[in-house]
């Protein structure tokens, strides 16, 4: 008997040992990013989701302009540009010798493709409406591209260098989901579905070459694994990263650097303008004065976040503060509460979506709610869910969600939008804002309507999510900051 | 054997073609519509039409559901709506993982259960057994996925052997993906360990009480010849219903452990499925799941009627 104990001892020995030589060390140009979501495919041009911006956005594809760290739109695929001078033709000058990844040249011909197949009937882009004003594109030769606007767009430019405005191949558009091929620094090489994907380095690369050789994006969904994968040194950099609670410790590790930036997700308790109580714009202003957003900040965020009083990135040089408008003040509350008639308060329902500032704050702002005599019936639901009844069946009283497209004012100016706000004198502001070029007039505009949306109460504005995560301390050039999702990796090397 | 055997495989097809209707219809009446959730917030709802149509979504519920499963017969299951790649070969890659996994932890599991229930059964009421008793009861009482954190943060946290999770993929190599799924299979192992230990333990026992042993023993065998000849073959019946209950329970059910370790497996790919309504996945995958459970099961039955024949004649 006691032989046979051994023999099963020695194979257990022997299963564990194999699995124990050491963990192999990256070399000093490859970089292993942690993310949290895993993109569905990796065409940007054919769905919404996060995640496929965040692996391919100036690694992998170009657009003709494209966004720095700092959220400015800088010449992409397009050299230079003239603007006629009623604004309605813009004339792209395309640089040359630029190659996509199977070897074919880039050509104004690509440039029509791709932004005629956006506007095209069956075109499935997730931000179509970003183009509608696009009348026609045209070769004019083999390097310049005209565009020609049905009406004046002066934010055209900045939507061109979104992700999913990039610059594809007639040929390869079609299997770019599963087999991207762009114009980028870097190239698709793997994609072990669930686990990671690999980009190489493109040495044919029009621009300044990358300085890693490699980068893998590896896919951890859950906060715990995040943390132990960070701890285990299994990923160079996690951002953002999914638990705040865990910043504190990465910051006390010398290994580790803790980046704090900006990202462009203004986090509203979005409110339903046209279901009651809510059409009263006494009951929204007795709502926001309700809200304390340092407790928030403080109990949901763990004290990363900027407030906000109006839908806009406080990064931004055209924002305007307006916090002080909706000053957390519980007895104003109260007092507008029983002038729009619901002295007893109500009751009213509060839909959460999964990321962690809806569901803690969601908690925070229900507490809130209450002192004021607003009750809340709380439920969580998954994003699919809350597509389905509160996006689009608005079906919903209070929901909390962050809304990380950069600037996106303009959802106010849609009646149909999920929170049902329609003033025709915000829709003249955003109109106006779209026949003007003059930046001057321009951000006079945006800061008019800034003050318009605050002045109507339409949303509790909370805070400007920050760009949390943790970065190894000797890599560098990751970008602090999200003006779109995105984790260029064009310019991040490590240090000796 | 033989009208059993029709009997069996008969009760095998209608119970899948149940599970199937079950499965088409949940998947039908939840919530959430994938085109939409692919292409968020700022989408216009005529782009939401273009790709509900070109996912093929627009077709009435029947014609889908028998084009679901012809197309299954053909070993085609369509087109992931997310992925954009055949739901088979997502599934296959996914298989290539779970299966294995499941091999391992139960590998390790009865390497571990074996010795330790013999030990306790021959040595039955003395310290041996009651320690033995007492840890088995443990791992039961331990959640696994407790076990899996703090596996995580000793042997790659801390000790930095091992990666925290993920899977590199066979093509990194046969040792990297064993290495890979040591530590998962370590936390799936254990419990199953410890069950399997106290049912070896009990099951020895009975059979160390049967006549046949006392006859044994009575002829001249010692205590220790008589476990080794005869118990523990007759003990291992019961052994190898809880393995088969296990390799079901492993292959669907470490869903949990799979997320701790971000393991690519089968657990994990119906869970991002669900999350991000690509229903196509889910219904073919939780299908195969089914299938395999189900075939798991027929195949422990005709075992059974192998060994016993007076099970082959049915309840009739």
């Amino acid at each position: 008997m006691q032989t046979h104990i051994r023999a099963f001892a020695i194979a257990g020995a022997l299963v564990v040992s194999t699995a124990l030589t050491p963990a192999a060390f990256a070399a000093d140009t490859e970089v292993t990013l942690g993310a949290q979501l895993e993109p569905p495919n990796l065409d940007p041009t054919g769905g919404a989701a996060a995640a496929i911006d965040e692996v391919t956005y100036s690694n992998v594809f170009e657009g003709l302009t494209r966004f720095t760290s700092d959220g400015s739109v800088v010449p992409g695929l397009a050299e230079s540009w003239e603007i006629s001078d009623d604004g309605k033709v813009y004339t792209f000058k395309l640089r040359e010798g630029v190659k996509f990844h199977d070897g074919s040249d880039f050509t104004a011909e690509d440039v029509k493709f791709s932004l005629d197949r956006i506007n095209a009937e069956e075109s499935t882009n997730a931000q179509k409406a970003l183009y509608a004003d696009i009348e026609s594109v045209e070769v004019v030769d083999p390097s310049t591209v005209k565009v020609t606007l049905s009406k004046p767009n002066g934010s055209i430019l900045f939507n061109l260098a979104w992700g999913d405005a990039v610059i594809v191949a007639p040929e390869t558009a079609a299997t770019n989901a599963t087999n991207p091929v762009g114009t980028g620094a870097f190239k698709f090489d793997d994609w072990v579905e669930g686990d990671h994907i690999d980009l190489v380095k493109n040495p044919d690369y029009w621009g300044e070459p990358a300085k890693l050789e490699k980068v893998t994006f590896k896919f951890i969904s859950d906060p715990n694994a995040a943390f132990a994968a960070v701890m285990a040194g299994d990923v160079d950099s996690f951002m953002p990263f999914p638990a705040p609670e865990n910043l504190a410790q990465f910051e006390a590790d010398p290994r580790f650097n803790v980046v704090v930036g900006s990202t462009e997700g203004e986090t509203i308790l979005s409110t339903n303008n046209k279901q009651p109580p809510f059409d009263n714009p006494k009951v929204r202003e007795a709502l926001a004065h309700a809200i304390d957003r340092s407790a928030i900040i403080d109990g949901a965020m763990f004290g990363y976040g900027t407030p906000i009083g109006t839908h806009f990135a406080p990064h931004n040089p055209a924002y305007v503060d307006l916090t002080s408008q909706s000053d957390f003040d519980p007895e104003m509350a109260k007092k507008l509460l029983a002038e729009a008639g619901f002295a007893d308060g109500f009751t009213t329902t509060l839909k959460l979506p999964p990321p962690s500032y809806a569901r803690r704050g969601g908690e925070i702002i229900a507490a809130q709610l209450r002192d004021v005599g607003i009750e809340t019936e709380i439920s969580n639901l998954e994003w699919a869910q809350w597509l389905e009844q509160v996006f689009k069946g608005k079906d919903f009283g209070l929901t909390i969600v962050s809304h990380t497209e950069p600037m996106d004012i303009g959802i106010y100016a849609r009646p149909d939008y999920y929170f049902q706000y329609d003033s025709p004198e915000f829709q003249k502001i955003m109109e106006d804002l779209n026949n003007t070029t003059d930046p001057a007039k321009r951000t006079e505009l945006l800061q008019a309507a800034q003050k318009k949306i605050a002045d109507d109460y339409v949303n509790g504005y909370l805070f400007q999510l920050a760009n949390t995560g943790v970065v190894n301390a000797k890599l560098k050039g990751i970008w602090p900051n999200r003006p779109t999702q995105a984790n260029d990796m064009t310019s991040v090397y490590w240090e000796d | 054997m033989l009208p059993f055997l029709a009997r069996r495989i008969g009760s095998l097809a209608l119970s899948l073609i149940a599970a199937s209707i079950v499965i088409f219809l949940v998947i039908e009446v939840v919530p959430g519509d994938p085109a939409s959730f692919m292409l968020g917030l700022n989408a216009a709802p005529d782009t939401v039409a273009a790709l509900r149509e070109s996912l093929g979504l627009d077709a009435p519920a029947f014609i889908r559901y028998w084009e679901w499963i012809t197309g299954m017969f053909r070993g085609e299951f369509g087109t992931s709506y997310t992925y954009k790649v055949p739901v088979g070969n997502l599934i296959a890659d996914r298989v290539w993982v779970s299966l294995p996994l499941t091999i391992y932890a139960l590998t390790l599991s009865t390497l571990i259960a074996f010795p330790v229930g013999v030990l306790a059964a021959a040595r039955r009421n003395s310290p041996t057994d009651v320690s033995i008793m007492g840890v088995t009861q443990l791992g039961i009482a331990v959640p696994n996925f407790w076990f899996a954190m703090l596996l995580q943060l000793v042997f790659a946290g801390i000790l930095r052997w091992f990666s925290a999770g993920g899977f590199p993929g066979w093509d990194a190599g046969f040792w990297a993906g064993m290495k890979a799924m040591t530590l998962p299979a370590v936390a799936l192992a254990l419990p199953q360990a410890s069950i399997l230990a106290r049912v070896m333990r009990s099951s020895l026992l009975d059979t160390l009480g049967e006549d046949f042993i006392r006859t044994a023993r009575a002829k001249g065998l010692s205590r220790r010849q008589a476990l080794w000849r005869h118990a523990i073959r007759n003990a291992l019946i019961p052994v190898l219903t809880i393995i088969g209950l296990q390799f079901s329970f492993l292959l669907a059910g470490a869903i949990i452990i799979e997320r701790i370790f971000y393991f690519p497996g089968m657990g994990s790919l119906i869970f991002q499925a669900i999350t991000q309504r690509d229903l196509i996945v889910v219904k073919s995958a939780v299908m195969l799941l089914v299938f395999a459970v189900i075939l798991v099961t027929f195949l422990v039955d005709v075992t059974y009627a192998i060994a016993d024949p007076r099970l082959r004649r049915g309840r009739s």
